[in-house]
């Protein structure tokens, strides 16, 4: 039953992550490998917010969110848009710069200090029981609803809304789309902007369990199997994928030999790559994209 | 090899076309950087020497990774995974069969290729961004192999390697280490040069360019896709080989993924496509944290920062990644370029039409 409860709290973190993967690559063709320090900065946002906005949780949550969203937009304005359009390998080396600068701007500027929000938000982790063995803690059971209602939240956005429909046309034909007058510029700076604020609510809950430490970038890469073992282009397979490499990284853990922990989400990965490279809900694409 | 010079220089044969070296000009300055670099260690200080010895090793891995990346258009993440199975080879066969030298260099040389088997593999069926993410995948899984040995057997700080000795004579002296991977960067770069002018360094340009005409032109894509895997790692390995000779010890901490980050830096810094963008680049990235350290020191900075000074590496490194990805995307090699360009056709700006 714990176990069950773990792998249900692991998936929604590689969820939770693994979705921002999904909705960059999906729209704009663009690997992200700046995710992991883009939840960091999210945790440090809602870190600031929380010193900045004491005795008002609410008001720092939202602040910090909505200052997860700018810096999104922000990556996309300032750096990224300059990539669209080149290839594959200077677009995800891109990413991969500014990761390195994101994590030496952000010991720089926040220190090397373990930090704990939620202490600084006033709150205490709770730890609830589920059924009669089980215990889940406060935080992990947040993170559930959170990746539950983000997933939700998306799959409206996409089907429903102009944006939304305006995104997926954009990562179907980029081409056609900016002939029917859709800007691609405005379409990819909201991908990168919604990716940034899921991944910095990762970020933030994550951080409530267990602080905001280093490893959280090491988080931030297990979840890209998870979202490629679905299909890099689906939100559905980040959510089934995530579920597999959560699954097979508990359950090896518990019977096999802890030290795995690191490295096994990256065996599923290699399997899946060699069996079926697109994934499981991914469409097959040409993957050709030198 | 080189372009064709604007004054009216003209090749006559294909023998001349694929020489090494073809005018007097070109002779004269090699021979006089040979003597310049045989004798730098005579004049240059402890720490310069450091320097260039980490220079000359790094150099082995970059030009590597030129083949694989620049050249056959291959996208590595691996690297660094690549430099720890050479270098873990090399310690577990010191370590547990007191192996010398002459074994270790050969064996980390078969491991190397042997991996290089196992990354290629997944590139017969993976192009671009998918490849990149198997070979990130083998990085964890090499660097997991070698962080298992540790903990099994007992050495979980690492492993500690006596420096190499052929008969009696130990090498332990970094003027002697200057000469010896002198020649081995001299070897890896004379041996990538043989191969890039022969028939596969033409498939791996043919299968860089576009896969299915290369296949059309009776070049053989798998064997090439696997032959550059193949050479490309067997020289990292060996360049690991090397650094854990020359650092005398092995552990699994010093192959991280910012390792991976820094090869590829060198090789998107120098410049895609040419030799010796990785050489120039591999000095801008060996030397680039110590300039930083340099700078803070003379703007005063350093007693205040000195337990962040990695931060402040990090942040410049990423920040002087970005400026060449966005604003010199051919790398200090078209710099290069350019400047002699300038020079050769000045007065003019540009080559005159009809020539």
């Amino acid at each position: 039953m714990q176990l069950a409860v773990n792998i249900a709290v692991l998936a929604a973190i590689y969820a939770l992550i693994s979705c921002g993967y999904v909705l960059i690559y999906r729209v704009s063709r663009v690997l992200s490998l700046a995710h992991g320090e883009l939840m960091m900065l999210g945790a440090y946002g809602l870190a600031a917010t929380a010193s900045l906005f004491s005795g008002h949780p609410l008001v720092a949550i939202v602040a910090s969110a909505a200052l997860a969203l700018m810096v999104g937009v922000l990556v996309y304005g300032v750096l990224m848009w300059r990539m669209t359009g080149e290839s594959v390998l200077a677009a995800v080396l891109a990413t991969i710069a500014l990761g390195i600068l994101l994590r030496g701007a952000m010991v720089l500027f926040f220190g090397t200090q373990t930090r704990y929000p939620l202490q600084e938000l006033g709150w205490t982790n709770a730890s609830i029981a589920v059924g009669d063995t089980a215990r889940i803690s406060a935080a992990g059971l947040a993170l559930v609803l959170v990746t539950a209602a983000v997933y939700g939240g998306l799959f409206l956005f996409l089907r429903m809304s102009r944006w939304g429909i305006r995104m997926r046309a954009a990562g179907q034909n980029p081409l056609l789309a900016a002939q029917r007058g859709i800007s691609l510029h405005g379409v990819y700076a909201l991908a990168w902007g919604l990716a940034t604020f899921t991944g910095g609510m990762a970020g933030m809950l994550i951080t409530c369990d267990a602080g905001i430490e280093s490893t959280l970038v090491t988080i931030g890469l297990k979840a890209f199997p998870a979202a490629l073992v679905g299909g890099l282009d689906s939100l559905l397979g980040a959510l089934v994928g995530s579920l597999v490499v959560a699954g097979a990284e508990v359950l090896l853990i518990h019977y096999v030999d802890p030290l795995l922990s690191d490295v096994v989400p990256f065996f599923v990965l290699l399997a899946m790559l060699v069996v079926r490279p697109w994934g499981l809900f991914g469409t097959r694409e040409e993957l050709d994209r030198v | 090899m080189s372009s064709p010079r604007a004054s009216g220089y003209f090749r006559t044969s294909y023998a001349r076309d694929q020489a090494l070296l073809d005018t007097r000009t070109q002779k004269i300055w090699l021979g006089l950087f040979s003597i310049a670099a045989c004798a730098y260690p005579f004049f240059a200080g402890a720490f310069a020497l450091d320097l260039a010895n980490q220079v000359l090793l790094t150099s082995i891995g970059a030009v590597a990774l030129m083949l694989l990346t620049g050249y056959a258009g291959q996208i590595s993440l691996g690297h660094a995974g690549l430099l720890a199975a050479g270098a873990f080879t090399t310690g577990i066969l010191f370590k547990e069969l007191a192996a010398p030298f002459w074994v270790t260099l050969p064996a980390s040389a078969a491991v190397g290729a042997l991996i290089g088997l196992l990354f290629g593999l997944p590139s017969l069926r993976l192009r671009g961004l998918y490849l990149a993410v198997s070979t990130l995948a083998l990085h964890f899984m090499v660097i997991h192999a070698g962080q298992e040995y540790e903990t099994r057997r007992g050495h979980s700080t690492g492993v500690v390697i006596d420096p190499p000795a052929v008969g009696g004579w130990v090498l332990n002296d970094p003027r002697i280490w200057y000469f010896v991977l002198l020649a081995a960067a001299a070897a890896a770069l004379l041996f990538s040069l043989n191969l890039l002018r022969g028939r596969s360094g033409r498939a791996w340009r043919a299968i860089h360019g576009r896969e299915a005409v290369a296949e059309a032109l009776g070049i053989n894509v798998r064997a090439a896709k696997l032959s550059v895997f193949v050479v490309s790692c067997t020289l990292t390995s060996v360049a690991g080989c090397l650094f854990a000779y020359y650092r005398g010890f092995v552990s699994a901490e010093a192959f991280s993924l910012y390792l991976t980050i820094q090869y590829v830096a060198m090789i998107i810094i120098g410049g895609i496509g040419s030799l010796l963008g990785a050489i120039l680049g591999t000095i801008f990235v060996v030397l680039f944290p110590y300039a930083i350290e340099a700078l803070m020191a003379a703007l005063g900075l350093s007693e205040r920062l000195s337990s962040l000074i990695f931060a402040v590496n990090y942040a410049a490194f990423g920040m002087a990644m970005i400026l060449f990805l966005v604003f010199e995307p051919q790398g200090l090699a078209g710099v290069w370029r350019r400047t002699q360009a300038w020079f050769l056709l000045w007065p003019f700006r540009q080559k005159p039409p009809g020539k």
